[in-house]
C-alpha cells in the first residue's frame, strides 16, 4: 500500500508534466547557486516534494532550534547502504545527500513582509511529513550534508520570497521573525549559520576536525514515523529498502523516562561539543548520552571557562536545585555569553528548560 | 578567607538587576549595508581561506554582529595596526567568541577586537599560534556585563603571545589554558579580573608584562577535572603594579575567589618559578600562594582523584617588592591584617594559604624539600595563614622557607616559531 502511495505521487508529478529532476552529487568545490539542482528537493510554489529515492526520516530527541519544524532526508546512490552502528552515526556511502529543511507553520497574520510563524507543542511531527504545503509552511533554509570521498561537506541553502528554490549562502544569513507560541509573541533573530558555523556543531571530534552528521544513530532513529503509515520504527524501513546494512530487526525503543528523556535532550543539544574528543572538552563536562552520570556530566562540577554564564552559581548541576544549577541558567538565556548552546538558539526552549529543571530537580545528593 | 567574603552580599543583587534589566535592552545597533557587505566579505574569506592566506583588515572601526570563525590552518590575520583596524562587535546577536579559530599555523596581528559579548578572540586547539599586537578591549571599562576573556587560547601547543592589550576582561584579560610550550611577553593587561591568567598549562614563560589596575595581576591556576594538569610556569621580569580594582566576576568563576589588590596568585600549581619581577602597591598582597581548598569551592563531594589541590615546588626569589598588602580585600582579610598588623600596618609581601598535602610533610609538619615553597628574596617576607588548621598557627616570616629549588629551563618555542 505504502509502495503504491509513492508510485501515485510520482504519477501525478508526472503527470503534471514536471519531469523529475535526478539526483546530482557536485564536487566539493562546485556546489550548486540554487538547491533544485541537486535534485533531492522541489518546490513549485503549492509543496515541497521528495525525489522518489530520498528517504525523510524523524529523530527521537531533535535540536532545538528556535522552534524550527524541519524535514530531515537522506538519499544514496543506487545500489549503495549505510551500515548500521549501535552506539554512532551510521556510516554513510560515498555520494549520501543529507538535508535538513528548516520551516515554520504561518501565523494567520503572515505576510510576505512580516515573517509571523506560529508553533504549538506536538505538531512537529505532522507538519514535517512531506510532501509539505507550501500554503501553510514557510520554507526557511535548507542545509545538506554531503559525503565525498575525503570526508563531509556542508552546505546552506536560503529559501527565495516565491519559495520556489533556495540559493547557496555560504556566509549564512539572519532573518527577523515574529515567533507565536501559545498566545505569546516574541521576535526571534533566526541565523542561518555560515560555512564554517557548521562545523561549530558538526564536528562531534574536534581534535580530527571533519564535519560528520549527528542524527542518524540507532538510537534516534528507532522510532516510528507517519511517513511510512506504520508504529514500527523507520530503521526496519531502511532495512527492507536495503538501506541499512548489518542492522538487527528493531523494537522501538524512544527515551521514556525522566531521565532517559533529560539525556536523550542533552545529547541533541550539547554533546556535539560536550563529549571527551569535542570542543567543549575544554569544560571537562560530557553530556553524550552514554557518558556516566558523575562529576563530568556536572553534577556538582565547578565551571572552568564559564565567565558571566555562571549566573553566580557554583556548580554545573546542583542536584534537587535547578535554580542554583549553571545549566538550567544558561539554557534559560539569549546573551550569546551566557546562552548554551551557543549557536543555533535566539529564543529559550521552555519545554527543554523544563524537562532538565525537572530532572535535575528530582536528582538527589549534596555538593 | 582568600575569597573575598563581601561580594556574595554586594554583588548577587547587582548581577540580578541587570539580568533584568537585560531583557528590556536597547536594540543592539543594526548593521547598515556597507557594514554587512564588509561582514559577508569577511566570513567569505574565512571559509575559502586556504593554507598560505592572508586575510587582511583595512584601517577603520568595523561593526560586525555574528560571530566569526576559522577552520582551516595555515592563515594570517593582519590589520593595520591595534589602534587603527578595529572590529566591533557591540551588538553581537550570535556567537560565544567574536572569532573563533580551530586551526593550526594561526597568525593574528596588528588588530583590535572591541565589546564582544563573550570572549574577544578564542583559539580552540591547535599548534604554531602566534599572537601579536592584538588589543582586545570592553570599551566601557571594568563591568560585570563584560565578556569573560580577551585573548584565549585554549589547548594549544607552541604559541607566542606578545605585544598584545587586554583591557576590561569580566575574567582574564590574556588568558593561556590547557596548553603547553608558551610564551606570553610584552603585554600589557589592565582593568581586568585577572590581567593575564596561565591555567592547566605546562612550560609557560610569562615576561616583559605589565600587569595593572586589574583584581589580580598575574594567575598561575590548576583546575581540576580537566585533561591536563599544569606545572612549569616562569613568572619573571614583569611589572605588576597596583592590582586593586574590586571583583567584577560573576560567583563561581575561578577568578571571581580571587581577591582585590592580589598581585602575582599561583593556586593549585606545581614548579612555578617568580623572579626578577617589580611588584607594588598590590594592596591585599604582592604574591597570593594558594590551593583549591582556599577557594571555597570544594564543597562536600569528594575530589578528584587525580588532582593535586596544593602549590608545590614554588621559588620566589630576586623581586623588587614595594607597598601592598596595606588594604586586603575582604571581611577576614581586613580583620586578620588590622589584628596581627594594625590599622596602618600591611601584611608582608607573600601570603600562603598554609595549606599543604599532609603526605608530602616532614616530621616537623613543614613540606619535604623538594614540594617546598622557598623564598630567596631578600627581607620579604611571608604569612601563612594556617587555613587547613583553622588558623591556629598564623605564622610570619621567611625562616621555614629558606631554600632554593633548581631553577626550571626557558621556554623555546619549537618550529616553524623557533626565531621569533
Amino acid at each position: 500500500m505504502r509502495e503504491c502511495s509513492i508510485c501515485v505521487v510520482a504519477l501525478l508529478l508526472g503527470a503534471c508534466g514536471t519531469a523529475q529532476r535526478d539526483v546530482q552529487v557536485f564536487p566539493p568545490d562546485a556546489p550548486p547557486e540554487n538547491l533544485s539542482a541537486w535534485g533531492v528537493l522541489r518546490a513549485d510554489g503549492n509543496q515541497l516534494v521528495l525525489h522518489a529515492n530520498v528517504i525523510p526520516y524523524e529523530l527521537s530527541s531533535p535540536l532545538f532550534s528556535d522552534y524550527a519544524l524541519k524535514l530531515r532526508t537522506v538519499w544514496m546512490p543506487e545500489a549503495s547502504a549505510a551500515t548500521y552502528a549501535a552506539d554512532r552515526e551510521f556510516d554513510f556511502p560515498v555520494g549520501t545527500i543529507i538535508s535538513k529543511t528548516f520551516h515554520y507553520r504561518k501565523a494567520e497574520d503572515w505576510r510576505d513582509d512580516y515573517f509571523s510563524v506560529q508553533y504549538a507543542a506536538q505538531e512537529q511531527a505532522d507538519n514535517s511529513v512531506p510532501p509539505l504545503d507550501l500554503e501553510r509552511q514557510w520554507l526557511l533554509e535548507t542545509r545538506l550534508l554531503v559525503r565525498y570521498a575525503d570526508g563531509w561537506r556542508a552546505f546552506p541553502y536560503v529559501w527565495n520570497a516565491a519559495q520556489t528554490d533556495a540559493t547557496l549562502e555560504i556566509a549564512g544569513e539572519l532573518r527577523q521573525l515574529t515567533l507565536r507560541k501559545d498566545g505569546e509573541v516574541q521576535p526571534v533573530n533566526y541565523i542561518v549559520p555560515d560555512v564554517n558555523q557548521c562545523g561549530g556543531c558538526h564536528t562531534p571530534d574536534h581534535t580530527a576536525g571533519t564535519l560528520r552528521p549527528l542524527g542518524p544513530r540507532a538510537w534516534q532513529l528507532n522510532r516510528p514515523y507517519a511517513w511510512w503509515q506504520d508504529t514500527g520504527s523507520q530503521l526496519n524501513h531502511w532495512r527492507e529498502r536495503g538501506l541499512l546494512l548489518s542492522a538487527p530487526q528493531m523494537q522501538v525503543t524512544m527515551p521514556e523516562s525522566l531521565e532517559q528523556r533529560a539525556r536523550a535532550y542533552l545529547d541533541a543539544n550539547c554533546a556535539h561539543c560536550h563529549n571527551p574528543a569535542g570542543a567543549a572538552d575544554t569544560s571537562a563536562l560530557h553530556l553524550n548520552i552514554d557518558a556516566p552520570l558523575d562529576r563530568k556530566f556536572g553534577l556538582c562540577k565547578t565551571p572552568v571557562a564559564v565567565g558571566r554564564g555562571s549566573g553566580d552559581h557554583r556548580y554545573d548541576i546542583y542536584p534537587g536545585r535547578p535554580e542554583e544549577s549553571i545549566m538550567v541558567f544558561r539554557m534559560q538565556h539569549t546573551d550569546p555569553a551566557i546562552a548554551m548552546p551557543e549557536l543555533g538558539r535566539s529564543v529559550v526552549h521552555t519545554d527543554g528548560v523544563a524537562l532538565i529543571s525537572d530532572w535535575i530537580a528530582a536528582l538527589p545528593g549534596e555538593c | 578567607m582568600f575569597r573575598p567574603s563581601h561580594r556574595r552580599q554586594t554583588i548577587l543583587p547587582v548581577v540580578l538587576g541587570t539580568l533584568l534589566a537585560s531583557c528590556s535592552k536597547e536594540a543592539p545597533p543594526e548593521l547598515d549595508d556597507a557594514a554587512l557587505a564588509f561582514q559577508k566579505q569577511l566570513q567569505e574569506q574565512f571559509i575559502r581561506a586556504q593554507p598560505g592566506s592572508v586575510i587582511t583588515i583595512p584601517a577603520g572601526v568595523h561593526p560586525i554582529n555574528r560571530g566569526l570563525s576559522l577552520n582551516v590552518s595555515g592563515v594570517t590575520l593582519r590589520g593595520e595596526g591595534m589602534d587603527a583596524s578595529v572590529l566591533s562587535f557591540k551588538g553581537q546577536l550570535q556567537g560565544a567568541e567574536g572569532l573563533l579559530v580551530n586551526a593550526s599555523d594561526f597568525t593574528i596581528e596588528d588588530l583590535a577586537i572591541e565589546d564582544t559579548p563573550g570572549d574577544g578572540l578564542k583559539i580552540n586547539e591547535g599548534r604554531n599560534i602566534v599572537i601579536r599586537r592584538v588589543r582586545t578591549e570592553w570599551t566601557n571599562g571594568p563591568h560585570e556585563d563584560n565578556g569573560a576573556y580577551g585573548i584565549y587560547p585554549v589547548q594549544v601547543e607552541n604559541l607566542l603571545l606578545e605585544g598584545s592589550v587586554a583591557i576590561g576582561a569580566s575574567d582574564a584579560g590574556l588568558y593561556v589554558g590547557q596548553s603547553r610550550n608558551v610564551v606570553v611577553r610584552n603585554n600589557r593587561a589592565e582593568r581586568n579580573v585577572a590581567g593575564i591568567e596561565i591555567e592547566n598549562t605546562f612550560n609557560a614563560d610569562v615576561y616583559g608584562n605589565l600587569a595593572t589596575d586589574n583584581t589580580g595581576g598575574i594567575l598561575v591556576f590548576n583546575m581540576p577535572d580537566l585533561p591536563q594538569p599544569g606545572h612549569s610556569t616562569r613568572v619573571f621580569g614583569n611589572r605588576v603594579i597596583a592590582n586593586n580594582t574590586d571583583n567584577f566576576g560573576a560567583e563561581g568563576t575561578p577568578v571571581a575567589s580571587v581577591p582585590a589588590g592580589s598581585g602575582i596568585v599561583i593556586n593549585s600549581n606545581d614548579r612555578v618559578e617568580i623572579f626578577d619581577n617589580e611588584i607594588a602597591d598590590n594592596d591585599t598582597a604582592n604574591i597570593i600562594i594558594s590551593s583549591y581548598y582556599a577557594t571555597g569551592y570544594q564543597g562536600t563531594r569528594e575530589m578528584a582523584a587525580d588532582y593535586d589541590p596544593y602549590p608545590e615546588t614554588i621559588f620566589v626569589y630576586g623581586n623588587r617588592f614595594s607597598g601592598g598588602g596595606s588594604s586586603p580585600d575582604g571581611l577576614d582579610l581586613k580583620a586578620l591584617k588590622v589584628a596581627m598588623f594594625g590599622l596602618k600596618g600591611s601584611f608582608p609581601d607573600i601570603l600562603w594559604d598554609g595549606y599543604a598535602n599532609p603526605d608530602k610533610l616532614d616530621a616537623e609538619g613543614n613540606l619535604l624539600s623538594e614540594h617546598a615553597i622557598c623564598i630567596d628574596n631578600g627581607d620579604a617576607e611571608v604569612l601563612n595563614a594556617d587555613l587547613g588548621n583553622g588558623s591556629d598557627n598564623i605564622v610570619v616570616g621567611a625562616d621555614q622557607h629558606r631554600c632554593v629549588h633548581d631553577k626550571l629551563p626557558a621556554v623555546v618555542l619549537a618550529a616553524p616559531l623557533e626565531k621569533l
